[in-house]
């Protein structure tokens, strides 16, 4: 199986320093994008259908073509990875930076030529530490080795390349609550239009990426967009990471065709459930989807069709809920976070999710009613896509208003027995 | 005309401010250091407030004055800042921080018996620091290592799958 | 334009202005937290939400929020769809979750946003089950209360004190349900502008300490239309009274002045007009008398004498110096000002009169995209001005965002996208000044230098070498500046100058006038090009005393000399603030019947014959005309019921009455017998006064029939109020002089701008129904913003003036303008008189080393005969050679500021 991602990283996980990746032919995709006109490495992105890895899926070179260019337009133009990864059940990013750190920042270099960018940040969250030294010794051998910097490989091509690590709140991937981070401000999100393209860091023309978004660019520039294309199994392009947590036999991360059952990857990469459980339910693609049942186990994970089943793909990283763990107490554990994590911002999701957190609290320790089941669902509309200033509260609200639909028996045993009937 | 001048006396709670910690030079070189990364020097307030906690172990007021001072700022501007992110600390804690995941996954796999499991052996609840000054225990969102919860940072050093006994072993 | 359709009717807008802003602009109502009309929006409250359908196709439509959506032709919208409306009722439900609902003992209550919109949003019931957050206060100085518990997180106080006005020290902290405004810890709030914060807040967060010290609901409190008496810019404001007490001065909204904002100054100086040392009798010789004794006594002092010199005063209203001079006549009139002073206002009023200048309102000021400040420290001596200037260094982020397709009314989007980026301001003072840190150039000089700098631009404008003198005058880089500054002048799309007295500098006041027509003739090509300038006048009603000169004015020491021959008449008017101290106390020992009216005790009214007290502003009516010739009205708020203080006018008539027989002048004044017949007096004065009439209505106006009431129709305790002094109800007292009631019956709606002092519409409790009131949002009253601009279109010429070199010496004392100390308005304000500048006098590093002076030393200052002991602060802002003496309160009372910049000698105090 063609693992482009993840193939060179090394059994015991162990970093592939400079020589090695060079190696495994590291590097000759900037070599390769730094000889081609920006505009192609961003078309070639653009038509291999390269979908961000972030959790929204946008068309990667797409993306990047909202950039302005020419002598008239604004400069310096800033390229930013998202290495924030904090969404709950998230660890796919992680395994690619501790493990494989040059083909993230041969990535971000192709990148950053192709939208002309001469900064770039790593915005790296704050608790990877192991990620925050092995990138630094990274950056240090490639600017080393100028493939970063001043002139990068005589092609008078210049790229600053900083990492910064942040200091906490899941807040901070939202990629314009990201730029301000880096601007040392409080992390609140910022109105979108202006989007960040146009008007980003330092108000600066500036791209926002996903670590894994980035690793996948140098195989896109080294192997083509068709190749890259027959990477992926169904309507979408390329391989994914795919990630299962909870009561498996066998949890972890592993580098599939994007478009691979959920069922494969539950069942045979996963192992399947622990002994003596059933599964009961999963989130797709990381705290803030949508649950799924039983019936989507054969359904592709890729961006269109769990769409289609009513949650999104996210980060591909499951969360699997098992029959002797209880739904509402893992929607309240959910809604915890989220209500804890929100930035403060706009009402909804500032107020909102402390009045649903104290709903579900209320039932979850058998002191619900009734009404309150109508009330939650209301809550899940107020703070709905579009009605707040970012996308974590919409977000929020999924696993919330999935629950009702799926685990409503659930619900209302915890009201009419007044406990929760998992613990007692 | 003298009169209008005594008429006035000074409120009675008018507040002293409190006093300016200076930045050690380590700190002071390394803060000039993360400000060449930016543009405009506030940009470097979180580096700044990661550098004093990297040498003090957390960020008191004083210093939150020193870092505005180097970085032509107010002491709110800093503070604002300071007190948004959650792995700034601006209270003293124990010497090692004990970081435990209580998202999503980890909750599926038990931290909660983990958590009282902590709180039993370290004599402390959530968020508060053992007395002996050893260990702050602190609740933290998703460690990104779902798959091998329950999860926590022992200081700098992630530490999975963990135990009762593992844990016990680790605060011995 | 765009056509929209709103809940299935058709209005037409402004493209692509924010919905919100049209709604509220049709006179629809439509609840709001976050969106301020000065500014902007942010989103984050998300009340405002509307159902908008892009047009006729959309049938789903899409909920949006109003302030964030641009107006666009052939959009559909719901503002009453059950969608929407459920959507802000969810909205105000959890804002609504941890509020302390402690309205009956909120200072807020009864004016509170947030009580208008939970009504207006229809949150009737309360769901939510959990415990409510409490937050810590902090104590914030004198002037400001805190209580976070009722903070709804609008983030507004922030946008206003830190983007708007540049403040410091208040911050969001914390976040999500925690998020926290306040300092970084306890400690006075350091804005000069903090005080609008009490408006901002849409709750009861931040409130008015000094009211609270003895607190009234707005519905109980009595208020007028009245003019802030605190520097030359004339803001708007209504001071409110209860019980024959000023409890608290707000800002009225005037379109061109003040907008929604005043500083400091303007809202907590007002005790003055409460205090004890307020002069409230009659005296003669020393016995105090009645009003009629005091009366005869001065009719009979004057009738003896055979004239009267009188003093005018730039404190007291046009009323009450027109009549002054009429009575003594224009030989025998003195503007009481010193002769440098008078000097300087009547280059000003000919710069604005007939250069090729154009007088520009505050509003018209924040449309500047490149300003010269030549001398004025606009925080001290203009601050509403300071504030606009600010705005003004915004437009360059304007036009980026218009570039990007921003619009300018998306504020945080705006200011992400400009960052630093700012309009050029030039900022040529004496030393440092808070605006410095926004300003594209400082320039720290002695007022001669500066006088030089101000040349050197305007030639350099004509494309001319500066004068040998002036470069003489300038260091070599200053030169290069002015250059630059030139440049920049004539390429900005609107540029502005201004300038100002602070520095008691003629010359530099000719030389802002040097650079207008410099600039004007650089930039006409076919059309006459008039320079946009502003001057800062040192009083409410200086420009208006300015217009009364003629070349009869008695020069202040020739009125002096006159004085002590005949009778004379101080109008409000400490002349020994404007003498040297040897100088007036030689006048005095020759004056014998001085006659005074004054609100508070000074050296003059002390030496003085007979005694009247003043009425306060606030207990007459009155007309000033603010520093760009606008002519604006205030009027009394209460009743003065001590028969001994009558309006300032009356007094006047009064004599005017008693000494007809005796004085032909005073003739034609005693005719007059009301208000009215006075406003005509001053009307017929002068072709300059010709459109009087317009500065307000005049008594007999009405509305059906009605007077307008100063008090709320929910005034309530009227039978009582009086109860311990007679139980019977008082009748309220007549006001024949204005078209104003002291009662709350009357004209409750349609009320003329110039006649409202309240800000109430139904539903809208709070100052928030200022919107209620204007043509557009944030625009001009409807009606027609008021007062009259006296100076008004004219064709302008080619004014030149000559630089003269100043004459050097080895040290020049240059007065500090202060803004919390500077008068008896200040001083007297319990609050303000905390916050006000340590006094020090400032030296640059140079000059202390010169004269063996440290930081901290206490220093003798020797100006002629007057000396002052100030503690020596090193400033390096300072230029040599100078050293700056607060303007204060103090200082006048020692060292006539008036005389400075004067040579001066420094020792340092043996201690
Ligand atoms: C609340 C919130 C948190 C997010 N966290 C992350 C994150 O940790 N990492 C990430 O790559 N994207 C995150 N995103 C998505 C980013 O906003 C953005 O879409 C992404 O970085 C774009 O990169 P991509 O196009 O490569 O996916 C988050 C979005 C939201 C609303
Ligand atoms: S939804 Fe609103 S409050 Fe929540 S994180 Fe986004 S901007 Fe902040
Ligand atoms: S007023 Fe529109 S979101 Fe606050």
């Amino acid at each position: 199986m063609n693992l482009p991602l993840t193939g060179r990283i090394k059994p015991d996980n162990s970093v592939l320093n400079l020589k090695e990746y060079q190696a495994a032919h590291g590097y000759e995709a900037l070599k390769k994008a730094l000889a081609m006109p920006p505009n192609d490495v961003v078309n070639m992105v653009k038509d291999a259908n390269l979908r961000g890895r972030g959790g929204a899926g946008f068309n990667t070179g797409l993306k990047w073509s909202f950039v302005p260019q020419g002598e008239q337009s604004a400069t310096p133009k800033y390229l930013v990875c998202n290495a924030d990864e904090m969404e709950p059940g998230t660890f796919k990013d992680r395994w690619l930076m501790e493990c494989d750190p040059h083909q993230l920042i041969e990535g971000m270099a192709i990148s950053a030529y192709a939208i002309q960018a001469s900064v770039a940040y790593l915005f790296l969250r704050a608790d990877y530490n192991l990620s925050a030294k092995v990138l630094q010794q990274a950056i240090d051998d490639a600017y080393a080795a100028n493939l970063l910097g001043d002139n990068i490989l005589g092609t008078n091509y210049n790229l600053k390349f900083y990492l910064h690590t942040s200091a906490g709140r899941y807040i901070c991937g939202e990629e314009t609550a990201l730029i301000n981070s880096l601007e040392g401000r409080r992390a609140n999100p910022r109105a979108k239009p202006p989007f960040p393209q146009v008007s980003g860091l330092f108000g600066k023309p500036t791209v926002v990426n996903n670590v894994e978004t980035f690793c996948n660019i140098p195989h896109i520039i080294q192997h083509g967009v068709d190749w890259y294309k027959n990477l992926g199994i169904g309507e979408d392009a390329g391989t994914k990471l795919y990630g299962v947590s909870g009561k498996v036999k066998t949890p972890g991360c592993w580098e599939l065709p994007i478009g691979t059952s959920v069922r494969e990857i539950l069942e045979k990469h996963a192992g399947g459930m622990q002994d003596g459980l059933k599964l009961k339910g999963f989130l797709p693609g990381g705290g803030s989807t949508d649950f799924l049942t039983e019936e989507h186990l054969d359904l592709a994970m890729d961006y269109g069709t769990i769409q289609k089943a009513g949650s999104r793909m996210g980060t591909g990283t499951m969360i699997i809920l098992d029959d002797k763990t209880c739904p509402i107490g893992m929607v309240l554990n959910l809604t915890r976070f989220f209500a804890q994590e929100s930035c403060g911002w706009c009402t909804p999701c500032r107020n909102g999710l402390p009045f649903v957190r104290q709903l579900l609290t209320d039932i979850e320790n058998g002191k619900g009613r009734k009404e309150d089941l109508d009330t939650l669902l209301e809550y899940c509309g107020f703070m709905g896509p579009g009605n707040t200033y970012c996308a974590l509260a919409p977000g929020a609200a999924e696993p919330i208003q999935s629950s009702l639909k799926y685990f409503k028996d659930d619900y209302l045993e915890h009201i009419e027995k007044g406990c929760c009937p998992y613990k007692h | 005309m003298s009169e209008l001048i005594h008429a006035v006396s000074l409120e009675e709670n008018a507040h002293v401010p409190g006093e300016l910690d200076p930045l050690t030079e380590q700190e002071r070189e390394e803060i000039e250091h993360e400000m060449t990364h930016y543009p405009f020097k506030q940009a470097a307030t979180i580096e700044a407030l990661k550098v004093v906690q990297k040498h003090q172990g957390w960020v008191s007021d004083g210093k939150v004055k020193a870092i505005a001072q180097i970085l032509d700022v107010s002491p709110e501007e800093v503070d604002g800042v300071a007190t948004f992110y959650n792995k700034i600390y601006r209270r003293p804690v124990g010497e090692t921080v004990i970081a435990v995941c209580d998202s999503v996954s980890c909750w599926v796999m038990g931290y909660e018996g983990l958590m009282s499991h902590a709180c039993e052996k370290l004599k402390v609840q959530p968020g508060q620091t053992s007395a002996d000054g050893r260990f702050t225990l602190l609740p933290t969102p998703c460690l990104g290592a779902c798959d091998k919860g329950p999860a926590l940072m022992f200081g700098e050093e992630l530490v999975t799958n963990v135990t009762g006994e593992e844990f016990d072993k680790l605060v011995k | 334009m765009a056509n929209i359709e709103i809940d299935g009717k058709h209005y037409e807008v402004k493209e692509g202005e924010n919905l919100l802003e049209a709604i509220l602009g049709l006179g629809l109502d439509l609840p709001y937290f976050c969106w301020h009309p000065a500014m902007g929006s942010v989103g984050s409250c998300r009340q405002c939400a509307i159902k908008v359908y892009q047009d006729e196709n959309d049938t789903r439509g899409k909920i949006l929020m109003g302030c964030m959506t641009p107006a666009k032709d052939g959009m559909r919208i719901g503002l009453e769809e059950e969608q929407v409306s459920d959507f802000r009722d969810h909205c105000i439900e959890v804002t609504m979750a941890n509020h302390p609902h402690d309205c009956p003992v909120c200072e807020e209550g009864g004016e509170c946003h947030l009580q208008d919109v939970t009504i207006m949003s229809e949150h009737t019931t309360r769901r939510y089950r959990g415990k409510k957050k409490t937050y810590e206060n902090q104590y914030l100085g004198p002037c400001i209360n805190h209580e976070m518990n009722r903070c709804i997180t609008c983030y507004r106080c922030v946008r206003f004190y830190k983007d708007y006005a540049g403040g410091k020290d208040l911050a969001a902290m914390a976040s999500r349900e925690n998020t926290y405004f306040g300092r970084h810890e306890d400690g006075c709030l350091e804005s000069i502008f903090s005080g609008n914060l009490v408006e901002v807040c849409p709750t009861g967060v931040f409130t008015d300490k000094t009211l609270a010290r003895s607190y009234n609901r707005k519905w109980d409190l009595q208020t007028a239309p009245s003019i802030c008496q605190g520097c030359s810019l004339g803001c708007n404001i209504a001071p409110a009274e209860r019980q024959g007490k000023i409890k608290r001065i707000t800002n009225r909204y005037h379109g061109e002045i003040n907008g929604y904002f005043i500083c400091d100054k303007g809202r907590f100086a007002y005790d003055h007009i409460n205090s004890d040392l307020r002069l409230r009798d009659c005296f003669v010789e020393n016995e105090k008398t009645s009003y009629d004794e005091a009366l005869q006594h001065t009719v009979k002092l004057i009738g003896e004498a055979g004239s009267c010199i009188g003093f005018g005063s730039e404190k007291a209203s046009m009323e009450e110096n027109l009549l002054l001079k009429a009575l003594v006549g224009s030989k025998n009139f003195c503007s009481g000002m010193p002769a440098a002073r008078e000097q300087q206002l009547k280059e000003v009023l000919n710069i604005y009169k007939n250069a090729r200048t154009e007088l520009i309102s505050l509003k018209a000021l924040e449309a500047c995209d490149c300003i010269l400040v030549l001398g004025e420290d606009l925080m001290a001596s203009a601050p509403r001005m300071a504030l606009s200037v600010r705005q003004a260094t915004r437009n360059l982020s304007f036009e980026l965002a218009d570039q990007t397709r921003i619009p300018r009314w998306q504020d945080e989007a705006v200011r992400t996208l400009a960052q630093n980026e700012r309009s050029p301001l030039i900022m040529a003072t004496v030393s440092g000044s808070e605006l410095d840190e926004i300003a594209s150039e400082k320039i720290h000089a002695a007022p001669a230098q500066l006088t030089a700098f101000g040349f050197a631009v305007a030639a350099s404008l004509e494309g001319k070498t500066c004068l040998p003198e002036i470069a003489e005058t300038l260091a070599g880089e200053l030169t290069e500046k002015a250059k630059s500054v030139a440049a920049q002048l004539r390429t900005a799309k609107k540029p502005l100058i201004i300038g100002g007295c602070s520095l008691n500098s003629l010359a530099l006041i000719q030389a802002c006038g040097q650079i207008a027509t410099a600039l004007s003739r650089a930039r006409s090509n076919g059309t006459v090009f008039k320079t946009p300038v502003s001057f800062v006048l040192p009083e409410v009603n200086s420009l208006g005393l300015a217009l009364l000169l003629d070349d009869h004015t008695l020069k202040l020491e020739e009125a002096v000399q006159k004085g002590s021959e005949k009778a004379a008449i101080f109008l409000r008017a400490d002349i020994y603030k404007h003498l040297p101290f040897e100088v007036a106390e030689k006048m005095f020992s020759s004056i014998s019947s001085g006659i005074s009216f004054s609100e508070l005790p000074n050296r003059t009214a002390d030496k003085c014959k007979i005694n009247f007290p003043a009425a306060s502003f606030v207990e007459q009516e009155g007309t000033v005309v603010n520093n760009e010739g606008r002519a604006q009205r205030y009027f009394e708020v209460y009743a003065q019921a001590n028969p001994s203080i009558k309006e300032g006018w009356r007094n006047l008539l009064n004599i005017a009455k008693g000494i007809q027989g005796s004085l032909a002048q005073a003739k034609p004044l005693a005719e007059l017998a009301c208000f009215d017949d006075v406003s005509h007096f001053v009307r017929n004065s002068a072709p300059v006064f010709s459109t009087w009439d317009q500065v307000a209505p005049d008594s007999k106006f009405r509305i059906a029939g009605m007077k307008i009431p100063r008090q709320p129709h929910r005034y309530s305790g009227r039978t009582s109020l009086q109860a311990n002094i007679k139980v019977a109800e008082n009748k309220a007292p007549e006001d024949s002089d204005s078209p104003l009631g002291f009662t709350m019956e009357g004209a409750p709606t349609q009320r003329p701008p110039a006649l409202n002092a309240l800000t109430w519409s139904p539903g809208w409790n709070s100052n928030e129904a200022i919107n209620k009131f204007q043509d557009e949002i944030g625009g001009h009253l409807r009606g027609g913003d008021p007062g009259v601009l006296l100076l008004r279109e004219k064709q302008g010429e080619d004014l030149q003036f000559s630089f003269t070199k100043a004459q050097s010496a080895e040290l020049v004392a240059v007065s500090q303008s202060r803004l919390f100390d500077s008068c008896e308005l200040t001083v007297l304000s319990a609050a303000l008189v905390q916050r006000a500048d340590i006094r020090v006098a400032m030296l640059g590093e140079a000059t202390a080393h010169k004269l063996g002076i440290q930081d901290g030393d206490l220093i003798n200052i020797k100006v002629g005969k007057d000396g002052i002991s100030l503690p020596a602060l090193i400033d390096r802002s300072v230029p040599e050679n100078l050293v700056s003496i607060p303007n204060d309160i103090h200082t006048q009372n020692e060292l006539s500021a008036a005389l400075l910049p004067a040579p001066c000698q420094i020792v340092r105090a043996v201690s």
